[in-house]
């Protein structure tokens, strides 16, 4: 059953209303965007959606009780919480450095959890 | 008394980017003082990436990007006091400063750096009427606890302001277990950027509330609810739409505020608007030798333009200290918010001081679409462009590159104004 | 233990007793519900010192009112509390106004008021350039001033505990029993034993008195809102403005505060329970409106905070200091709404006075001391004393409050002082840390972190003022 659905684009400031028209998990047409990145994000959003994992790891034994870390690559959008799982139950001893992988492969996802700091 | 060339105040991205530039421009005696334990600023507590697709063509995280700076300023060999609070900055550019282990002292600059940043507008300022319970966070505060302590300060939020820091809280509160319940916006349209607006909150579900306001706030002890309100086009609270939403956290993203004490009691001019200095295209304010940069100056959305504005006013600072800076004669025009602006800065402009990269900033006053920019001085127009949309929370620029130069006078204003298409 | 007196209520009434009785060989106890001192109607009112010329001549209110005044100098010498004798102004917007700035003058004269005088507008233009053109005269007396009210009550609170007086705190009292010549003060924790009792209980003074089966008066709570604006608006005026006053209280003023902030307020709303200290955008409204009849000129955009207290005024109209008429050594100390700031001292050796009346004896200890230990405050101290006391202790040379200049010395010495801060209300209110511009933003973190250390409790433990009101919900992992 084609469903539509409609959509903002986030890739620049414009901010395009999108329309996608989805037959069962495959896109039979796009319309109101103005270029092809456009376009290009609406597809991903609506076959696979993902997203930048950004957030913080308690570390041990620095002075900071806390450091940054993110997704190296996007992860599927649905598998979020349970990588904010997977990062609250881990715990890493100091020295750290920045880009340091602090989780490798998380969930099997390909993607590995890398710290955005060096804590000493 | 030390005596150093150049005193940064201030660690963060445009304390970092303006030592730096003064140093490639030929200062070696650089000072930055800061307050917190390590540089980075506010950066070091926004863990969230969007940041530097400007300046490095890459997005990073809050704390990668400073540490890009805090790095360079390292290699350079540049001095850093931090855990330092400075107390006060004298007319003559005396700075008095505080830490644990040097304890009270005095520095004579030839130059300073005001790189204060900013400090957010808080429920007592805004005048929110009711009880006053625990529960109650500015957004960078609670930001902080979460991401710098590892403290998660409520469980069910209710956030006021749709600006980029209360969407970003809403993700990170909702990724670490809160049920954000909503977001209000007081104005007609949310203050942040659409992609916030996407992956804060529509990713999660959390409901966005424009027009609307918080006119009560419940609970003796902890916050139990706060009593939610659409207002009117004035912004005046409708009660008859008054609703109660249960909550034990409320986080307030409603405006950041340029930190100037010590700039006003420097005796500095102040532009009541931006609530910064009121600075000239060399990014210097009304003392001598005093220049600014970053937030302290107004508020930024990217801190790409910190680091660019930053990097111009170390420049200058160099140029200023080697005796090759403006000269005294310099006839400068001010510039004027006009129709549909809300303000311009640098405040002050003086054409043979331009440089290949100056700008005039500006912020408009409301969301406008299929709108012509223009400056002009009187009839000449210097410049002009079409926008499809400009709204208050994203920060436009016009470059001043020499035609435009050339074609001011000496005399008039330079009026930025929105016209219609 | 068998005390010789308990008091119950740490205000600034229960606060002055406590010190009084402290000058003596006995054992005393304050008995306070709330997790911290202070913590009602002398935390949150308008912090003057009044001349007293507004009290009726003979009551007890005027005389207090009148002796406290004059012993406050050394009451804030003794217990370090700033305290700035400014002088006040009662203005008078037209003829009629004038003949009752006349009466108040008269009263004041009765009741032994010193240095009052009436002066016209172009005197008050001189005195206070901002007050409005219309004022046309203005009662102006020397003696009033400006003190900070929950300071006071602390550094006496903390002299009396330096001098041997107990300090229990989160002890309600629920029941209270005579039996055998002793009260029983029961808390719920614990079954306190005294030889007399002193009802300093503020708000609830009735409720304690009918434990005992004095009914006799009631406490009607009537709450006060008020507006605090920035420092940069402080010097808008150099006295206490105050108007005509009206029979629900002493109307609206505008005041600097001892920290150079300018108050606005109060309001006067009678209110059934006396727990709410919430405050409405229709009442600030009203303060606003009424005020700029004095001071038309003050910047409402400059607001630092809005807050409310209430008044725990008694039913009969004037300060109930007296023995019961059921037990006679049950003391009630009631009905201390304004000018219960400024008679506090009084009222202190007052009290004390009617205790001895009623076969407590008095025998002066030979080590009373009435000084506080000076607080260190690093926006008070020049630059030589700071670098010495660094050099002692380092923390006072790392700043925690920016806006305030509040040190990490500073908040490690309220937190160990006698009777000292447990939660971030009380270390603000000791300290000012969190009271500036930013409200807190900036320090709460640092703030709640040294609280943690120093009590050696969990972060997620520490409260914004006591019991429920936890600032963390958990560690996030």
């Amino acid at each position: 059953m084609p469903e539509k659905r409609t959509m903002v684009c986030i890739i620049c400031p414009v901010g395009c209303n999108i329309e996608v028209c989805m037959d069962d998990k495959k896109i039979c047409s796009i319309s109101g965007n103005s270029c092809k990145r456009g376009a290009d994000y609406v597809l991903a959003e609506c076959t696979n959606p993902s997203r930048t994992l950004t957030s913080v790891m308690r570390v041990i034994g620095a002075q900071s009780a806390m450091i940054p870390v993110k997704s190296d690559k996007p992860v599927p959008k649905e598998l979020l919480f349970e990588c904010m799982k997977e990062i609250n139950g881990h715990q890493i001893h100091a020295p750290v450095k920045m880009g340091e992988v602090v989780i490798e492969n998380i969930l099997n996802t390909g993607v590995d959890i890398i710290a955005t700091r060096s804590i000493q | 008394m030390k005596e150093i060339d150049l005193v940064v105040i201030g660690g963060g991205p445009a304390g970092m980017a303006a030592a730096i530039s003064a140093h490639k421009n030929g200062i070696r005696d650089i000072l930055i003082i800061e307050r917190d334990s390590s540089l980075g600023g506010i950066l070091n507590q926004c863990i969230h990436n969007g940041f530097g697709l400007h300046i490095f063509g890459e997005e990073l995280t809050g704390p990668e990007y400073a540490w890009r700076f805090a790095q360079q300023v390292e290699e350079l060999g540049i001095e850093c006091k931090l855990n330092t609070m400075v107390l006060d900055i004298s007319g003559d550019k005396t700075i008095t400063a505080v830490n644990s282990t040097e304890g009270v002292m005095r520095i004579q600059a030839k130059a300073v750096m005001l790189g204060m940043g900013c400090r957010e507008r808080n429920r007592g300022a805004l005048g929110i009427p009711g009880m006053r319970p625990a529960g109650i966070f500015t957004a960078g505060t609670a930001q902080r606890f979460v991401n710098i302590e590892g403290y998660l300060p409520g469980r069910k939020v209710v956030i006021l302001g749709s600006g980029d820091i209360g969407l970003i809280m809403a993700r990170r509160m909702t990724l670490e277990g809160a049920e954000v319940r909503m977001v209000c916006e007081i104005m007609p349209y949310s203050g942040g950027l659409t992609r916030n607006i996407v992956q804060c909150l529509e990713d999660f579900g959390i409901p966005l509330k424009l027009s609307h306001t918080i006119i009560g706030i419940h609970g003796k002890d902890r916050l139990e609810g706060v009593t939610v309100a659409a207002v009117d086009k004035n912004r005046v609270p409708l009660m008859e739409t008054a609703e109660y939403v249960e909550c034990d956290t409320l986080l307030l993203s409603v405006g950041l505020i340029p930190e100037n004490e010590l700039s006003k009691e420097a005796g500095i001019l102040m532009d009541p608007v931006t609530l910064g200095p009121v600075v000239n295209e060399s990014m210097e304010t009304s003392l001598e030798g005093v220049f600014a940069c970053g937030n302290a100056v107004h508020v930024h959305d990217l801190v790409d333009n910190v680091t660019k504005e930053a990097m111009l006013a170390g420049e200058c600072a160099a140029k200023y200290i080697l005796g090759s800076g403006r000269s005294e004669g310099c006839k400068a025009l001010k510039t004027v918010a006009g129709n549909g602006i809300r303000y311009v800065v640098p405040q002050l402009v003086c054409k043979e001081a331009l440089g290949k990269e100056s700008k005039l900033f500006f912020r408009v006053d409301n969301v406008y679409k299929n709108i012509r920019i223009v400056a002009a001085v009187g009839d000449k127009i210097l410049y002009e462009t079409r926008k499809l949309k400009v709204s208050p929370g994203e920060m436009e620029s016009i470059r001043l590159h020499a035609s435009i130069a050339g074609s001011m006078g000496d005399e008039g204003e330079i009026i930025v104004s929105l016209e219609e298409c | 233990m068998l005390y010789d007196v308990i008091i119950i209520g740490s205000g600034v009434t229960g606060a002055f007793i406590a010190r009084e009785l402290s000058r003596y060989q006995m054992h005393t106890c304050i008995v306070e519900k709330e997790s911290d001192i202070c913590m009602g109607t002398s935390k949150a009112n308008s912090a003057i010192i009044h001349a007293g010329y507004d009290a009726v001549p003979g009551s007890l209110k005027a005389r207090l009112n009148v002796t406290g005044n004059e012993m406050m100098e050394m009451a804030c010498r003794e217990l370090d509390v700033p305290f700035q004798r400014i002088g006040s102004l009662v203005l008078a917007f037209s003829e009629s106004e004038r003949e009752k700035l006349v009466d108040l003058y008269e009263r004041g004269v009765r009741n032994g008021v010193k240095g009052m005088s009436i002066i016209s507008d172009s005197e008050i233009k001189q005195m206070v350039p901002n007050v409005s053109s219309e004022a046309a005269y203005a009662l102006y007396a020397s003696s009033a001033g400006i003190v900070c009210p929950y300071e006071l009550t602390i550094g006496a609170v903390e002299n009396a505990v330096e001098n041997g007086v107990e300090l229990k705190l989160d002890s309600e009292v629920k029941q209270v029993r005579f039996e055998h010549s002793q009260f029983v003060v029961s808390t719920g924790k614990e079954d306190l034993r005294c030889r007399y009792l002193v009802n300093a209980c503020g708000l609830y003074a009735d409720t304690i008195s009918s434990m005992v089966g004095d009914d006799s008066f009631v406490i009607k709570p009537r709450k006060g809102e008020y507006i605090l604006l920035d420092k940069s608006q402080g010097c808008m005026v150099g006295k206490v403005i105050f108007q005509l006053p009206s029979h629900r209280g002493k109307g609206i003023l505008v005041t600097p505060t001892v920290d150079g902030n300018l108050l606005i307020g109060p309001s006067a709303q009678e209110v059934d329970d006396r727990e709410d200290k919430s405050t409405s955008a229709s009442v600030m409204e009203q303060i606003i409106r009424g005020a700029r009849k004095s001071v038309p000129n003050f910047n409402t955009r400059e607001l630092v905070t809005s807050f409310s207290g209430l008044r725990a005024a008694a039913s009969t109209g004037d300060f109930i200091i007296e023995p019961s008429r059921v037990n006679k050594k049950f003391i009630h100390v009631a009905g201390i709404e304004s000018p219960g700031l400024t008679a506090a001292p009084a009222i202190g050796k007052y009290t004390v006075e009617i205790l001895k009346e009623q076969g407590l004896t008095l025998v002066e200890k030979t080590d009373f001391n009435p000084l506080r230990k000076p607080v260190k405050r690093f926006r008070e101290l020049g630059m030589e004393e700071l670098n010495q006391l660094i050099r002692k202790d380092p923390r006072y040379g790392k700043i925690v409050c920016r806006c305030e200049r509040v040190t990490e010395g500073e908040i490690v010495d309220c937190i160990n002082r006698p009777a000292g801060a447990r939660d971030v209300d009380g270390v603000k209110r000791r300290t000012r840390a969190g009271m500036g511009r930013c409200q807190g933003g900036f320090c709460t973190p640092r703030v709640v972190e040294i609280l943690a250390r120093e009590l050696g409790i969990p972060m997620e433990d520490v409260t914004k003022s006591g019991r429920k009101s936890k600032i963390l919900m958990s560690k996030t992992k």
